[in-house]
């Protein structure tokens, strides 16, 4: 298989991705399509790492990995902390700031 | 039909169906081990391009990691709320029509353009050369990351904070 059939099949999976964090309600659902979309961009990078013969894009993987993991932990803890304030998760009633 | 096409197309029938579960199932418990699903299958995807320790840190920290910490978050909310963990979508139509033309216009970009077919040679173990350049020419960006970790850390610790 070539890099296209690769990057063909992660910008699927982003445009999925994207699809979970427009449509969905629940603030916890539009993380997990956040996941989603890192996660595609991580085949794109692993496959034109392998596919150029150079291996910075995986070492870009290792740090993304990283830097996701951390950006759920915050975001759900967020989302925890705003629980607890309002006894919400819907994105909808989160409207703090709305002037 | 070679055996890497026959895995590949495996994958990614794997890889899109269980990301398309994620985003309609109705329970959200259900959602979260659908996305559990679709990373395995990427680090299935990251073994197809010879890259076996992305493989290990993608199920170790993905899998294992996040689909923890989001099992818990439902755990901490849902629950109290009663709602049975059932969720609504809204705008699909308007998501779908988005979502589709972000994808074709990639997609179309990426079939223009004269890419690779066959793979670069690359010698050695790649887990030792990922190791060696990380702490060589890659040494301050994995410092920083270091500290932006222990920063997350600190920072969900504190929202996660007894009230007072």
């Amino acid at each position: 298989m070539g890099l296209q059939a690769y990057l063909t099949l992660a910008a699927v999976v982003f445009g999925i991705g994207l699809f979970g964090v427009v449509t969905r309600r629940n603030t916890i659902s539009i993380l997990l399509g956040i996941e989603l979309m890192l996660n595609s961009v991580n085949i794109n990078l692993v496959a034109f790492s392998r596919f150029s013969g150079d291996v910075t894009g995986m070492i870009f993987t290792v740090f993304t990995i990283c830097i996701t993991v951390v950006e759920a932990a915050l975001g759900l803890s967020i989302v925890i902390l705003l629980f607890r304030v309002r006894r919400t998760v819907t994105a909808d009633h989160l409207d703090l700031l709305k002037g | 039909m070679t055996g890497e096409v026959l895995a590949f197309w495996v994958l990614a029938i794997l890889l899109v169906g269980s990301a398309l579960m994620v985003v309609l199932t109705k329970n959200l418990f259900h959602a979260v081990l659908w996305l559990a699903l679709a990373l395995t299958g990427t680090a299935g995807v990251f073994l197809l391009l010879e890259a076996e320790f992305l493989a290990a840190v993608q199920l170790l920290l993905y899998a294992g990691g996040i689909v923890t910490i989001v099992v818990f978050a439902i755990v901490v909310t849902e629950k109290l709320v009663g709602e049975r963990l059932s969720q609504v979508s809204r705008r699909i139509t308007g998501g779908a029509v988005v979502s589709a033309a972000l994808v074709w216009l990639i997609v179309s970009s990426i079939m223009e353009r004269p890419l690779a077919i066959t793979r670069a040679p690359m010698s050695g173990d790649l887990t030792q050369i990922i190791g060696e350049t990380v702490l060589t020419r890659f040494a301050l960006p994995f410092e920083l990351l270091a500290v932006l970790m222990l920063a997350g850390l600190m920072s969900a610790i504190y929202f996660a904070r007894p009230e007072d």
